[in-house]
């Protein structure tokens, strides 16, 4: 990442005064989620809120091969939320949401569990991986092709989903057996838990394609201003598509991870609710529901800090409905940094500040 | 005419308006007497809109004084200004088009007993209203079922009924067929004989003929004058509009620019080419090192024109071709492969991608063209940044600030840097002078003749009659969406542009 050459008031007042957005009004627009410093340090505290209330909290054995541990959980069981968010984070950035994801998920968790017994892992794996890209293109089509707003082109796939998902299990919650795929639940690789070694592949792999590529300026561009960026032309539509079937593949492969840490597809819950855990994950992370600028990276703290928080309020002894609340709260607090208002009030206190 | 009245209904005076340091109104006098039509004209940016708006309370004055029959008032927000008799119809209809027509005109102050809305007598009473415009509608029915026209002239008959003595039509026939824009004449002739001072805003000159009595002219934010219709030929009201002191224009046409550009071969070439309801098919020629201006007043079809040419629309109609073999230009990104560039004239909408930094936007259209799989590096983002902001002079030199942070000058720069960094080979400027300061201005005028002089073909679009004919090898004219008119070589003058804009259309054929 470049290093933020942010404006900065020098003594000689430039050659000539730029009209336009002035900076209290630019504050949404320009707010760029480069330095990520206030999400590792809510990250940071909440882990030492945790280990306040549980003090075993940072202790790690090995067992089996594999890391156990309060704060390896928070990355294990963070680890389908992550896989959303880097899928999510991406549509949001174009200034869409996708709300099937929890739906996709169960869809592939139903395919990979109802395979899981007659095919190698390998097959569960492309076949609910597929499933997941076909999902993405229907996304995709609906919103780039019929224009129709994102929030209800997905809606439509979040309902069906889960009906679609429930025809594949036959409306029953399948089990099975075979040790390959439960291996990408409760597997390990290095020690390190099976899911939170494919997030992080899923994070790398995504970086590389996002970032080393031009993709991430064209996503960015398009989620900004579509008008401006289709005239200088880009290819407004492919972008779109490609941004929600990325989603869906990271939603489908969250989905099998789910799948294989319990042994079983159940159609019904899998992964419910978890589509709105990673729109907050994307917020928490700085990007703005308004598209544009994102942070694929922030965005996987961003879920982190929400398992850290629901973690910590198993640990603590409080009862877990609390925790729906206290989400609240935090939900509330980041947007209320990201409000253009509260932006002006600071912008204005800060110039006061400066004047004083 | 019978009912005009000398008695001034509304009077304003000495009213001036400055948003940040830039003067959009400039101490303006505006007279409207009772039963009387009185047409506001300008081009974009004359300050008519402004003017209607702090009439209207929408925007706070800075100066002046407002009279309505002889009483100064002072609307701070739209409802003062209906309640002082003052109602405003805006070109998109501002009603709740899934409300029925009845709930529409009657929104707010329904008829009620005990607190329920009584439905049969407020239809009743909206049967009876729209009676009195001509209208025999089933009143029940959605507002969305029925045409433009009818939206309108309810909008008009609420405001109407709403006691209004002055009634604000802004650009109400932009979206109405011939038909309509008769149906709305009715109207407004019979709201006339009731008395009531009516403002109307548009840029049809046919209609301002047609309706109005009177006629006042604004332009950069100043009275240019006010005139009775009867007495002002069209080409005067056109010159009103569009000129400035033609006296004051002095030619730049370098000699021999003309001919060099005639006689190099074509780049682009569209033969019938257009769309319905958009562009009637035109005909034109692109050569290289050569401008081709496109003159007309707003809305003339001049933008749309420039789009259907970038591919920005779809043509339903004709052929092109580029370097003689047909070319498909069904989306902007087609036309950017075929080396063409184009500088929308609502840069923030169109233009930049404001949040991006200057360096980003820079880039965008040649990383576009490359495609995804092949990225710029940072270093040659960099250097094409760098190149473009030292040649433009682009200020601040700072590649890694956010364009929208810009002035509008420094932001057209950036943009025409865009379309230089992809090497085009056709460039389409939208407006490329408009709300950019006078240095900046030269600046862009300069640029221009040197990119043309570099063999590109250009396609420019401006207001600014007597700048565009100082580059210009060939202009044409359009009127009411169509091309009526082209002008080349030593016929390229003001005076000849402006003719042929005013020119009716039974001596243009």
């Amino acid at each position: 990442m470049s290093a933020p050459s942010r404006p900065t008031p020098s003594g000689q007042a430039p050659s000539k005064p730029a009209p336009g957005p002035t900076p209290a009004g630019a504050t949404r627009g320009f707010r760029l989620p480069r330095t990520g410093l206030a999400q590792l340090a809510a990250f940071a505290v909440i882990l030492l809120v945790n280990w306040s209330v549980s003090p075993q909290f940072f202790d790690v054995r090995l067992q089996d091969g594999r890391l156990f541990g309060s704060v390896v959980d928070v990355f294990n069981r963070g680890a389908p939320v992550a896989l959303l968010s880097i899928g999510m984070v991406l549509v949001i950035a174009t200034r869409g949401i996708d709300l099937s994801v929890g739906a996709v998920m169960a869809i592939a968790g139903a395919i990979a569990a109802s395979l899981a017994d007659s095919q190698p892992v390998a097959v569960c794996l492309a076949a609910a991986l597929a499933a997941g890209a076909l999902c993405g293109l229907w996304n995709g089509f609906l919103v780039s092709v019929f224009r129709i707003q994102p929030i209800v082109a997905t809606l439509i796939l979040m309902v069906a989903g889960r009906g679609i998902a429930q025809l594949i299990t036959e409306g029953r919650i399948v089990t099975f057996t075979s040790p390959g795929l439960a291996g990408l639940g409760s597997g390990a690789f290095l020690g390190v838990p099976m899911p939170v070694v494919l997030t992080a592949v899923m994070l790398l792999l995504t970086l590389a394609l996002v970032r080393g590529t031009a993709l991430g300026l064209l996503v960015e561009a398009t989620g900004a201003n579509a008008r401006a960026s289709r005239l200088a032309g880009i290819d407004t539509r492919a972008t779109t598509i490609a941004v929600y079937v990325w989603c869906s593949l990271c939603a489908a492969l969250a989905g099998v991870v789910a799948a294989a840490d319990i042994r079983g597809a159940d159609a019904n819950n899998a992964g419910l609710w978890l589509e709105l855990d990673a729109i907050l994950a994307v917020v928490i992370g700085g990007t703005s529901l308004f598209g544009g600028r994102f942070s694929i990276v922030l965005a996987v703290v961003g879920a982190l800090i929400i398992q850290a928080m629901n973690t910590g309020i198993l640990l603590s002894g409080y009862r877990p409905e609390l925790n729906l609340v206290v989400k609240a709260v935090v939900v509330l607090a980041v947007l209320l940094l990201q409000s253009p208002k509260l932006g002006a009030l600071r912008g204005f206190l800060a110039a006061r500040r400066a004047r004083t | 005419m019978d009912t005009v009245s000398d008695a001034p209904l509304l009077e304003i005076r000495g009213l001036s308006k400055s948003f940040v340091g830039q003067r959009a109104l400039d101490r303006v006098d505006f007279t409207l007497r009772a039963g009387e039509v009185h047409a506001l004209l300008g081009e974009n940016g004359a300050g008519k809109s402004t003017l209607i708006k702090t009439v209207t309370g929408i925007i706070a004055r800075d100066e002046g004084t407002i009279r309505l029959d002889g009483a100064a008032i002072d609307p701070k927000t739209g409802a003062e200004a209906v309640a002082a008799g003052i109602a405003t119809v805006y070109q998109e209809v501002n009603l709740l088009p899934n409300l029925s027509v009845a709930d529409n005109l009657y929104l707010d102050r329904q008829p009620t007993r005990f607190g329920l809305v009584r439905t049969g007598e407020m239809r009743r009473r909206a049967r009876e209203l729209l009676s009195g415009f001509g209208l025999d509608i089933d009143v029940s029915a959605p507002l969305a079922d029925y045409s433009v026209a009818v939206q309108h002239i309810t909008a008009i008959a609420r405001a109407v009924d709403l006691s209004a003595r002055v009634l604000i039509l802004d650009e109400p026939t932009a979206s109405l067929d011939a038909q309509e824009v008769a149906i709305l004449f009715r109207v407004m002739r019979s709201l006339k004989e009731r008395g009531i001072g009516i403002v109307f805003v548009t840029h049809f000159l046919d209609q301002v003929y047609a309706i109005a009595d009177r006629i006042t002219v604004l332009r950069n934010g100043r009275l240019v004058g006010e005139r009775e219709t009867a007495s002002l030929p069209k080409l005067d009201l056109v010159r009103m509009m569009l000129g400035r002191e033609l006296a004051e224009v002095e030619s730049h046409r370098e000699a021999g620019s003309a001919p060099a550009g005639s006689a190099a071969a074509p780049l682009a070439t569209f033969t019938g080419y257009g769309k319905n309801r958009y562009v009637a098919p035109f005909d034109l020629v692109l050569r290289r090192g050569s401008v081709v201006g496109l003159a007309g007043l707003l809305g003339s079809g001049r933008t749309e024109t420039a789009r259907l040419v970038f591919g920005a629309e779809t043509a339903d109609a004709g052929a092109a071709t580029v370097d003689g073999a047909p070319a498909r230009l069904a989306t902007p990104r087609e036309a950017v492969r075929l080396g063409f560039g184009f500088c929308p004239e609502e840069r923030k909408t169109d233009g930049i991608v404001a949040e991006l930094t200057v360096r980003e936007n820079i880039v965008l259209a040649l990383q576009a063209r490359r495609g995804w799989m092949r990225p710029l590096s940072r270093r040659e983002q960099d250097a094409i940044a760098a190149k473009y902001i030292a040649l433009l002079d682009i200020r601040p030199a700072d590649p890694e600030r956010p364009i929208g942070l810009l002035s509008g000058g420094n932001q057209q720069k950036a943009l025409l840097a865009r379309w230089l960094a992809t090497d085009p080979r056709l460039l389409i400027l939208d407006e490329p002078t408009r709300g950019i300061d006078v240095g900046a201005h030269a600046e862009i005028i300069r640029l221009i003749r040197r990119l043309c002089d570099d063999g590109l073909a250009l396609l420019v679009i401006s207001s600014e009659i007597e700048e565009i004919v100082t580059y210009a090898d060939e202009i044409v004219v359009l009127r009411d969406r169509r091309h009526v008119a082209r002008l080349s070589g030593d016929a390229v003058t003001v005076p000849a542009v402006l003719a042929a804009i005013a020119e009716d259309d039974a001596r243009a054929a």
